[in-house]
């Protein structure tokens, strides 16, 4: 998950950074030039792949294999994004049903672990329950392995319910995944809601069930987009049970379907580029329009109240 | 109003925590009654469950003539107000107030008359359209206060309403709540961890300590003779003196020479404690009439009062609460002398009070 955090939160721009950058100023010009010239570099070095994928999504494919290297003065072509829409029938494209796919698979999954992950934590905040920190760790236990670990015992299990190669079956193995995340991540958010909201409600004549819809939940709101942001991010992403899971092209996720261009006789750099593009574009706006609730979920029990 | 029954309550958490082991209570209608005890006593437990928030795992609770025990909190007919204010953050004051009223299905003309009458009560005219984080920790707490009165319930259960308000607030808050349950001769109870706010606000306290209740009495009885040694070093800042004691000559003598008058019906056969108040205490200079040699080993100055830790070779140093226009200094030799009526004796073992 790691991964994912770094990705969210770089991916906004940081408006509320000002005040560190006059500081610096203050304490001396050589350190502040040393600390710009480290981060341009930096800055080059994470963005450079980036830059070049949108750069080769956009050039003809004959431009794309020039030695040296053009950065300017290609002829500028949007060409490899409607070949990522548009197959070479003049129908659907493959890669336009993958993303459908990886659409439905993400967003599902997340409302699911969503659903069951936010009562969970409530429940496991609220209550005294029998063994709660072994169940907990229980529940924590089950992100502790790479999902390839367990990819071949889930494979022969999908195989004999059915549930291989479909949408239903990617949807399950990452709302199980999402559901953990969800739980321990929506724990602090509750931990941190005064539980006497509920309490105070319970006497004004309602059941614990309405006083947590009523009152808890809408506090709830911006660790549950956090929180859910981080789910659909993994879920999108996810690379290995989907090319393992799944296998036609009805039902392939993006990520397996991009990967998938690679590897023929020739590759077709610009469709891989402009369908990577494409592929980020939603994770990164959506990141940006929750940014602030990101941070807030990334810093959240941090400091007490 | 009326009265509430806590008969034999005992509450034990599904993970095998007993937060109550056996509490019973007889709370009289119109009655302030103070919980006290230190955290985890169960002070709080045995008012979520007689608010309803907790089920008990045995033991009645009666709320006047009605078993409440299986009732759900809104049909208790209480009302609770709570250490963090629990105020709805989205509504403003008239809201929050008119909350419970509406969610009782009260018409509009009542709820607002009752809403006026509590908002007159409380003096918060003028806060009635602001939201609560518009307000400062005492304004939200005579909210909390103010919604707990439109219901007119028929008991108030307050838990540590003022623990998160200042010193000074907190005196202020503390006459008001005293001066309201008056005027409303409400059944309020009251817990909180503070013993300056059980002896001030209480009608009678209970001591509460590891689920039981040590002490029920009024504050004066709670001051003058602590049921147990707990007790006796609960109340009091500084606690009171603990001296080893035996009886010898019809008297009590302590280790270091201290004579005190023996209350009556003494056991003889056990080891003895007796339990003396700073003030019934007296450092004056050596060789005092009736005094023991003794030494000062500190003195705490707070103004209107010295505190002397004293040591009288009697195995603890025993604390003496003098007037501060008595002045020694630190390792002057003085005399200590008993000047109280007859101290509370307690059993060394059992730890509870004899005589």
């Amino acid at each position: 998950m790691a991964v994912s955090v770094d990705e969210a939160v770089s991916a906004g721009p940081t408006p509320d950074r000002p005040p560190p950058a006059r500081r610096v100023r203050r304490r001396g010009h050589g350190r502040s030039v040393l600390e710009v010239v480290l981060l341009t570099v930096l800055a080059v070095v994470m963005l450079f792949p980036v830059l070049w994928m949108i750069e080769t999504s956009i050039k003809e494919n004959r431009d794309v294999y020039a030695v040296p290297a053009e950065f300017f003065g290609f002829t500028v072509t949007l060409d490899h994004f409607r070949d990522v829409f548009v197959g070479a029938d003049g129908g659907r494209s493959a890669l336009s049903v993958a993303f459908l796919n990886s659409v439905v698979v993400a967003g599902v999954s997340t409302v699911l672990a969503t659903v069951l992950g936010v009562p969970a934590a409530w429940a496991y905040s609220r209550f005294t329950l029998k063994a709660k920190k072994d169940q907990l760790f229980f529940i924590l236990s089950t992100r502790f392995m790479p999902p390839v670990v367990v990819v071949v015992p889930i494979f022969l299990m999908y195989r004999q319910v059915g549930l291989i190669d479909s949408k239903l079956g990617l949807i399950l193995i990452y709302a199980a995944f999402n559901v953990p995340f969800t739980i321990w991540m929506m724990k602090g958010f509750v931990d941190e809601v005064p539980a006497e909201y509920e309490d105070a409600a319970m006497l004004d004549g309602y059941s614990r069930l309405q006083a947590f819809g009523k009152f808890t939940l809408p506090l709830l709101v911006p660790g549950i987009a956090a929180t859910a942001v981080f789910a659909l991010i993994f879920s999108w992403n996810e690379f290995v049970f989907a090319i393992f899971l799944t296998s036609s092209d009805d039902v392939r996720t993006a990520p397996p379907a991009i990967a998938g261009l690679i590897g023929g006789t020739t590759v077709d750099w610009g469709l891989v580029a402009a369908a990577s593009v494409v592929f980020a574009l939603p994770v990164l706006v959506f990141a940006y329009l929750v940014r602030r609730h990101l941070v807030a979920g990334v810093t959240l029990g941090a400091v007490r109240r | 109003m009326a009265g509430i029954e806590v008969s034999a309550l005992h509450k034990r958490y599904p993970d095998g925590t007993v937060a109550v082991e056996h509490v019973d209570l007889s709370i009289g209608d119109g009655e302030l009654f103070v919980m006290l005890g230190p955290s985890g006593c169960g002070k709080t437990t045995t008012l979520r469950a007689i608010a309803g928030l907790e089920r008990q795992t045995s033991g009645d609770i009666r709320i006047g003539d009605t078993l409440v025990n299986d009732l759900p909190p809104a049909e208790r007919d209480i009302a609770m107000v709570f250490q963090f204010y629990a105020l709805y953050p989205h509504l403003k004051t008239r809201d929050n107030l008119a909350f419970p009223l509406r969610a009782e299905g009260l018409p509009k003309h009542e709820v607002q008359a009752r809403v006026g009458e509590a908002a007159r009560l409380m003096r918060l005219g003028p806060l009635l359209d602001r939201r609560p984080r518009q307000l400062s920790g005492g304004e939200q707490q005579r909210v909390a206060l103010a919604r707990a009165l439109v219901r007119r319930p028929r008991a108030f259960l307050m838990d540590e309403p003022l623990t998160n308000l200042d010193a000074e607030l907190r005196a202020d808050m503390r006459t008001e709540i005293k001066h309201l349950q008056g005027e409303l001769g409400a059944t309020m109870v009251y817990v909180t961890h503070d013993q300056v706010e059980a002896m001030s606000l209480g009608h009678r306290i209970a001591i509460l300590n590891k689920g039981r209740v040590e002490q029920i009495g009024t504050p004066l009885e709670v001051y003058d003779r602590p049921a147990s040694l707990f007790c006796a070093a609960f109340i009091g800042s500084p606690p009171m003196n603990l001296i080893e004691v035996e009886v010898a000559d019809g008297k009590l003598r302590g280790q270091g020479g201290l004579v005190l008058t023996p209350p009556p019906g003494l056991p003889r056969d056990r080891p003895l404690v007796a339990g003396v108040r700073p003030e019934a205490l007296e450092v004056t200079a050596p060789g005092a009439d009736r005094s023991v040699p003794a030494r000062v080993v500190s003195a705490e100055w707070l103004g209107d009062e010295i505190i002397y830790v004293v040591d009288h070779s009697g195995g603890r140093d025993v604390r003496v609460r003098m007037p501060p226009t008595v002045r020694f200094a630190a390792d002057a030799q003085v005399g200590l002398r008993h000047t109280g009526g007859t101290p509370a004796v307690y059993d060394v073992r059992t730890e509870e009070l004899v005589a």
